[in-house]
């Protein structure tokens, strides 16, 4: 397999063309915006919240394949998971990506999203594929009331 | 195509004989900066291996030697853009340190509140943010000519635009993002009727024109070293002698000065009282070799080559399903901006990256221009002197390789 093959696998090229959770939620509890202004992707992502649970979620925006598939499978993911679990998953997903460390702990938690290591080989593609997780973190941490229009980036 | 060698023109870029991901290299992203010919890299290394010193102030040989090669270039921008005399060449960082130092030089002095600036919506972001900056600290209307679906300058609205308000129009010669020649002329004369005095950012207008300031009668022309084979870091301004001479100084500092004591400070005359500090000396040396490069070529063959290449690589996209153009105007500098169906620009500049192929993704810093188009980002490719038809295949075989992956 080419470095380019381990990159757009299947499964990416398929969350990209038919998107999960590619949606506006009506009345979200936590909400963020993330942008990465030099290459144009651009997401909202919304989430409901109850009881330590992520009950619903969804995003909508303008991106690179990376960057949808991305939002796409970790949206599938982190439904009905606790907050807790899922902003370990995001430490998991971000430093698979951006670190040299091994972490064989986490591939039981990262599950079908080790499928972005392919976009190690390809470093100012990180980027990419990490900016919904930051905006999923900035959602989490920062934005229980949807108000104000912050923006996070990984640029 | 008579007395243009591109096969020999190739070999005076070492670059190309260097490998890409393991594929030769296929340099499209030439609006955003060329590579360098031998002759400037090995300009810059004498420079620095055997005549280096600074300029302006040593009393010895190497100091004197090098005021003189720096002044050298100066006569050759001024020949090079047709300019009256070397005096209005200013040496600058770029373009962009071109317009802000006549936003901030000319634009504070001489605009205040109720005037207005005239720009196009196909500017680059620094033919935008500097007079933005400028209107807001002195309460200016900054006010912008729209363009057709082509990409055209709509000079009907540039007409109702202008009016005794107009203190200063702003143009690109030629348009980065989508290859647009704007129609100089006119532009300048008509703001000119109403007294306006008229920027032209030339950053991709320098490389790609055969340029005479005088005959345009613009007042300021900018643009960059590294965008016509020359090193980064250096770039030129040109300003109208009699408009220098009355803006206040940009940077306050050493080299702008005829005297300072701490009452008062008289300022060194033009070119002088704009380049405080030590210039950019080998980088300035440097463009004075891709000039020289350049003219030995002759910018009429250049040009005319680049069309070729333009019209050859259109009508092989023109034959590729799903490729939608941006920027289609019947005047129209060597760059291709486009998109294949919904494919992103990204994975687009991806794929032809691991085929050799450098080619450009994102809003090119142009994003009014995008919002214009309602894409987020176009692939672009843009040709110089040194691409070939061969490139133009390499393009078109990428491109379907890009097809056969995301469809």
């Amino acid at each position: 397999m080419t470095a380019l093959d381990r990159l757009y696998q299947e499964m990416i090229l398929e969350h990209n063309r038919k998107p999960r959770n590619f949606k506006v939620l009506e009345k979200p509890t936590h909400i963020s915006h993330g942008v990465n202004p030099l290459c144009g992707d651009d997401y909202y992502i919304f989430l409901t919240v109850e009881d330590g649970i992520i009950k619903d979620v969804g995003f909508k925006g303008v991106g690179c394949a990376i960057s949808k598939s991305s939002a796409s499978m970790m949206s599938t993911m982190i439904k009905n998971k606790p907050v807790k679990d899922v902003m370990e998953m995001k430490e998991c997903f971000i430093s698979r990506l951006t670190r040299e460390t091994e972490t064989p702990e986490c591939d039981t938690i990262l599950g079908n999203l080790t499928i972005f290591e392919g976009v190690k080989a390809f470093p100012v593609r990180v980027k990419c594929a990490t900016l919904i997780w930051r905006a999923l973190e900035d959602a989490i941490l920062h934005q229980k009331k949807p108000k104000e229009d912050r923006v996070v980036t990984t640029e | 195509m008579t007395g243009f060698e591109v096969e020999a023109i190739r070999q005076d870029f070492p670059i190309f004989s260097e490998k890409m991901n393991n594929k030769p290299l296929v340099y499209l992203d030439n609006a955003a900066s060329t590579q360098k010919p031998r002759a400037v890299i090995d300009r810059v290394k004498q420079f620095y291996e055997s005549e280096y010193a600074t300029v302006n102030r040593g009393v010895y040989a190497l100091g004197g030697a090098a005021t003189e090669m720096v002044e050298t270039v100066r006569k050759q921008v001024q020949e090079f853009i047709g300019a009256r005399e070397s005096s209005e060449i200013i040496f600058t960082r770029g373009t962009t340190e071109s317009i802000n130092l006549v936003a901030h030089a000319y634009g504070r002095k001489f605009l205040g509140a109720g005037d207005e600036i005239i720009i196009s919506v196909i500017e680059h972001h620094s033919n935008i943010v500097p007079w933005q900056i400028l209107c807001e600290e002195k309460g200016i209307n900054l006010k912008v000519i729209p363009v057709n679906d082509k990409g055209e300058l709509l000079l009907d609205a540039y007409e109702e635009l202008i009016s005794k308000r107009t203190k200063l129009v702003s143009i690109g010669h030629i348009s980065n993002a989508l290859g647009t020649i704007n129609p100089l002329k006119v532009i300048i004369d008509r703001a000119h009727s109403v007294g306006a005095k008229v920027v032209v950012d030339g950053a991709q207008g320098a490389p790609h024109s055969n340029l005479n300031v005088m005959a345009l009668d613009c007042d300021f022309y900018g643009f960059s070293g590294h965008k016509l084979f020359g090193p980064t870091g250096v770039g030129v301004l040109y300003g109208k002698k009699e408009l220098l001479e009355k803006m206040d100084p940009f940077l306050g500092g050493g080299d702008m000065i005829k005297s300072v004591s701490m009452e008062k400070t008289e300022y060194a005359d033009p070119p002088q009282k704009f380049e405080a500090g030590t210039p950019p000396i080998a980088q300035i040396i440097g463009m004075g070799a891709a000039l020289k490069y350049i003219t030995q070529i002759g910018m009429d063959a250049i040009v005319s080559y680049e069309q070729m290449l333009l019209k050859v690589a259109l009508e092989a996209l023109d034959e590729i399903e799903d490729i939608n153009i941006i920027g289609t105007a019947e005047n129209k500098a060597s760059v291709i901006s486009f998109l294949i169906g919904d494919i992103h620009p990204h994975d687009i500049g991806t794929v032809m990256d691991q085929e050799g192929i450098a080619i450009r993704a994102g809003h090119h810093c142009a994003q009014p221009t995008m919002r214009r188009f309602k894409v987020p980002a176009t692939a672009r490719a843009s040709f110089s002197l040194y691409n070939t038809v061969e490139d133009i295949h390499a393009l078109v075989r990428g491109i379907h390789k890009v097809k056969e992956i995301f469809q």
